[in-house]
C-alpha cells in the first residue's frame, strides 16, 4: 500500500492563501495580509519538508497521487494528479523554500506600497502555479503551471503599472514567452499523436519501445526541438531572452523569486524532465548545448557593461541558465538541476541584496550613483560578497561545485563548450565583482536628503525617505543571511556525486556509472577545477584592479574598444534588431492591412453597405405601404400575375 | 363542342374585369359586385374542367363557392347598410377612419 502524502495541499496551500489576500486583503491590515501570505506559503514549505521526511521510506519512485479527473476522451485521459521522484523534490525544496524566504523579504521591502495585499495575493498565486509545474504527473497539468507562472510573471512585472516601462515590460516578457509556449504546445500535440498521452510515465515508457530507425529519430528531434522552444521562452535563452532584462521593471522580490530563482528555471526543469525525449533525439541535445553555450557567454558580455544593478543580474541569470542548458545540453541533467539549486540560492540571495541595497540609498538603481555601501549596510555586503564569491565559483562556495561539475561534463562532451564555459566563467567573475566593489567599495556617489522623494518617485522602487545610506530592517536581513548560509553549504551535497545519486533514479544509471572510470580522469578533473578557480580569481583581481585600485581605467578601455563597446552597452541592438525585425513589421502590417485594409475597408465597408443599401431600398419601398387598400390588392393582382406568367412561360403542366 | 379553351379565355376576362373594377370603382356595392364577378369566373372554370374532365368535384366546388357568396354577401351587405346609415356614403376612400 502506498502511503498518501497529499501532495495537492502543497500547491493548494498558496492559492488559498492568494484568494484570501485578493478578496479580503483590500480591507485588511498589513500585518494581516503578510500573516496569511507567510502562513500559507509557509505551510506549504513545511510540507514539503515533511513529504521530503517520508521520502526515503517510499516504496515506489516516482511516486504519483491521483486527485481528479480532468480530460477523459476517447483513449486520452489527462487527470491532475502529482509525481514525486527526486527531480521534482528537489525543485519543491527550492522553489517552497526559497520562496518563502522571498516571502518574509517582501514583507519589510512592500511595506510602503500602497499595492500590498495585491502583491502578496500575486506573490502566492505565483507560488502556486510553480508548485503545479513542478508536481504535475502529465505534460497538460505541468503547461497549466507553465502557462499560470507567466500570468503570474506578467501580473509581477506589470506590479506598478502606473509607470508605462512596467507596464510594457509586463506585456513584452507575456508575447516573448508565447512563442515558446507555442513551440511547447506543438511538441504536446505531436506526443499526444504518437503516444496517445501526456503522462510521463506512459510517454516515457513508450519512447524506448519506438522501432529504432530515421522516421523514430527525425520524431524525437522535432518534439526535442519544440519543447526546447518553450524552454528558450521561459527559461530566457537566446533567441527569445530579450524579456527578461526588461522584467527587472517588477519589484526586486519578484526579480528574486521568479526571474532568477525559480520561474525561470522552469525551462531547464522542463528538459530535464523531458531527458528520455532528449537522450534519443542528440541533434535535439546539441541544439539545447549550443543555445546554452552562446547564451552564457552572450549575456555574460553584456553583463559587463551594465550599470543598472538589477540588469546585471539579469543578464547574469541569463547567462547561468545558459550554463544549465548547456549542462542538460551535453547529457549532464543532474549537473543542470544542481546548478538550478545553487543558482536559487545565491541568485535570490544577489537580488535580495540587490534589493536591499536599492532600499537603502532610496531607490536609486544605477551603480554609478552608489559606491562606498559596505560602511553603510555591513550585512547586505557581507551576504551579497558571500553570493558574489558563490557565483564566481571559488571554492568552497555553491557555486563552484555546481558549475565544475557542468563544466567537467561539458569537456567530456567537447572541450569547445568548457572553453566557452570556462571563458563566461570568467567574464561572470568580472562583472559580479565589478558589481560589488562598485557597489560596497570606493566612495558614496548618491544624492542625499532631500532627493529621496523624488528619486523614489522617479524609479518607482521601494525606498523611505531617510537621508544617509541605512541598513534594512530584520525581516530583510534574515533571508539574507539563510541564503548565505545556503549560498556557502549548498553545493557541499554535491561532494562524492551524491547529489548525482539521489538523482539517478531520475535520469538512470548510465551517468553515474561514470564515477567508475572517474578514478582515470581524476587528475584532469582537478586540473580544471584548478582552472576555473583561477580564471575566477583573475576576474575578480580584474574588477579590483579596474574599479578599486585605478577606477579611470575602465573609461579609457571602453574608449578603446569604441563601437564594439557601444555595441555592448546597448545590449548588441538585438532589441532594435527584432523592432525591425519582427515588431515593426507586425504593427506595420496589423495597422495598415489588417485594421486600414480588412477591418476599415472590408469589414467596416460591407457592413456599412449592407445598411445604406437596406434604407436605400427601403427608402423606396416604404412607398407601397400607403395604407391604401385598393393598392395593396392591386399589388396582389400584379403580383399574382407575374406568377402566372412566370409558370405559363416555364410551362407548367405541359 | 365548345372547346375547354373558350370556358377557360371567358373565364379569364370575367376574373380580370372583376379584379379591374374591384381595384379602380370607389362605390362599395360596385366593388361588392366586382368581387361576385371574380368568384363568378373562377365557378366557371370550375365547372369547365368538370365537364372536361368528367369529375364531379369542381361541380360540388362551385355549390360551396355560392353558398359561401351567398353567405359572404348577406354579411356584406347587412354592413354596407350599416356604414350608410352612420356615414352616408357608400365612396370607400371616406371610409377611412382606421387610417392615420
Amino acid at each position: 500500500m502506498t502511503p498518501n502524502l497529499n501532495l495537492w495541499l502543497i500547491p493548494i496551500l498558496p492559492l488559498a492563501g492568494a484568494a484570501i489576500n485578493g478578496f479580503f486583503g483590500k480591507k485588511s491590515s498589513r500585518t494581516a495580509v503578510s500573516t496569511i501570505a507567510l502562513v500559507f506559503c509557509g505551510a506549504a514549505f513545511f510540507w514539503a519538508l515533511s513529504v521530503a521526511w517520508r521520502f526515503s521510506s517510499l516504496p515506489e519512485i516516482p511516486h504519483q497521487e491521483y486527485l481528479a479527473h480532468w480530460i477523459r476522451s476517447g483513449s486520452f485521459t489527462a487527470d491532475f494528479a502529482f509525481y514525486l521522484d527526486p527531480l521534482s523534490l528537489v525543485m519543491l525544496l527550492v522553489v517552497t523554500g526559497v520562496g518563502f524566504l522571498i516571502h518574509i523579504y517582501s514583507v519589510g521591502y512592500m511595506w510602503d506600497d500602497p499595492g500590498y495585499y495585491r502583491f502578496f495575493s500575486y506573490l502566492n498565486l505565483f507560488m502556486f502555479f510553480m508548485l503545479t509545474l513542478v508536481l504535475a504527473n502529465n505534460y497538460l497539468v505541468m503547461f497549466i503551471g507553465w502557462e499560470g507562472v507567466g500570468l503570474a510573471s506578467y501580473l509581477l512585472i506589470g506590479f506598478w503599472f502606473t509607470k508605462d516601462s512596467a507596464a510594457s515590460a509586463g506585456k513584452k516578457a507575456f508575447i516573448v514567452n508565447r512563442i515558446g509556449d507555442f513551440g511547447f504546445l506543438i511538441g504536446l500535440f505531436l506526443l499526444i499523436k504518437h503516444f496517445g498521452s501526456l503522462n510521463f510515465t506512459q510517454v516515457f515508457e513508450g519512447v524506448p519501445r519506438l522501432t529504432p530507425g530515421a522516421g523514430t529519430e527525425t520524431l524525437l528531434t522535432t518534439v526535442g526541438i519544440l519543447l526546447m522552444i518553450g524552454a528558450c521562452g521561459k527559461s530566457a535563452q537566446i533567441p527569445l531572452y530579450v524579456w527578461l532584462p526588461d522584467a527587472m521593471e517588477g519589484p526586486t522580490p519578484v526579480s528574486a523569486l521568479i526571474h532568477a530563482a525559480t520561474m525561470v528555471t522552469a525551462g531547464v526543469y522542463m528538459v530535464a524532465r523531458s531527458h528520455v525525449i532528449f537522450e534519443r533525439a542528440p541533434i535535439a541535445l546539441t541544439v539545447v548545448a549550443i543555445i546554452g553555450t552562446l547564451t552564457a557567454l552572450f549575456a555574460a558580455t553584456i553583463g559587463i557593461t551594465q550599470t543598472d544593478i538589477k540588469k546585471v543580474l539579469a543578464y547574469s541569470t541569463v547567462s547561468q541558465l545558459g550554463y544549465m542548458f548547456m549542462a542538460c545540453g551535453v547529457g549532464a541533467f543532474s549537473a543542470g538541476i544542481f546548478h538550478l539549486m545553487t543558482h536559487a540560492f545565491f541568485k535570490g540571495l544577489l537580488f535580495l541584496g540587490a534589493g536591499s541595497v536599492i532600499h537603502a540609498v532610496g531607490g536609486e538603481q544605477d551603480m554609478r550613483k552608489m559606491g562606498g555601501l559596505k560602511s553603510y549596510i555591513p550585512v547586505t555586503a557581507a551576504t551579497m560578497g558571500i553570493a558574489t564569491l558563490a557565483i564566481a565559483g571559488i571554492w568552497p562556495f555553491a557555486g563552484f561545485f555546481s558549475k565544475d561539475e557542468i563544466l567537467w561534463k561539458a569537456y567530456q562532451a567537447n572541450w569547445v563548450y568548457w572553453l566557452i564555459g570556462l571563458i563566461t566563467a570568467f567574464i561572470t567573475s568580472f562583472y559580479m565583482f565589478r558589481l560589488l566593489f562598485m557597489t560596497f567599495w570606493g566612495d558614496y556617489h548618491g544624492i542625499q536628503v532631500d532627493a529621496h522623494g523624488r528619486v523614489h518617485a522617479a524609479h518607482g522602487d521601494n525606498g523611505h525617505g531617510h537621508g544617509e545610506p541605512h541598513e534594512s530592517p530584520m525581516v530583510m536581513l534574515v533571508p539574507l543571511m539563510i541564503l548565505a548560509v545556503l549560498s556557502l553549504v549548498g553545493g557541499w551535497v554535491g561532494i562524492g556525486n551524491r547529489f548525482e545519486h539521489f538523482l539517478a533514479p531520475v535520469f538512470g544509471s548510465g551517468e553515474v556509472a561514470e564515477a567508475g572510470k572517474e578514478a582515470a580522469t581524476n587528475f584532469t578533473e582537478y586540473l580544471l577545477m584548478g582552472v576555473s578557480v583561477l580564471v575566477a580569481a583573475l576576474g575578480a583581481i580584474l574588477a579590483w584592479v579596474l574599479y578599486v585600485s585605478k577606477p579611470y581605467l575602465p573609461q579609457k578601455i571602453a574608449d578603446g574598444f569604441g563601437s564594439f563597446y557601444g555595441a555592448v552597452l546597448n545590449k548588441y541592438y538585438v532589441d532594435e534588431l527584432y523592432a525591425a525585425l519582427f515588431v515593426k513589421p507586425l504593427v506595420d502590417g496589423s495597422t495598415r492591412i489588417l485594421w486600414q485594409g480588412v477591418d476599415r475597408k472590408v469589414i467596416d465597408d460591407s457592413i456599412n453597405d449592407a445598411a445604406d443599401g437596406a434604407r436605400h431600398v427601403s427608402d423606396n419601398v416604404r412607398h407601397m405601404q400607403s395604407g391604401n387598400l385598393r393598392s395593396y390588392a392591386g399589388w396582389i393582382a400584379a403580383g399574382s400575375a407575374v406568377v402566372i406568367a412566370y409558370m405559363i412561360w416555364l410551362g407548367v403542366g405541359r | 363542342m365548345v372547346p375547354l379553351s373558350y370556358y377557360l379565355v371567358l373565364s379569364g376576362i370575367l376574373f380580370a374585369c372583376g379584379v379591374t373594377g374591384f381595384l379602380i370603382k370607389r362605390n362599395i356595392i360596385t366593388i361588392f359586385m366586382s368581387i361576385e364577378l371574380m368568384l363568378n369566373g373562377v365557378n366557371l372554370s370550375f365547372v369547365a374542367f368538370a365537364a372536361h374532365w368528367h369529375a364531379l368535384a369542381g361541380q360540388v366546388f362551385v355549390f360551396f363557392v355560392m353558398v359561401v357568396a351567398a353567405a359572404e354577401a348577406a354579411v356584406g351587405l347587412a354592413i354596407i347598410i350599416a356604414v350608410y346609415r352612420t356615414r352616408e356614403t357608400l365612396n370607400v376612400d371616406q371610409v377611412n377612419l382606421l387610417k392615420l
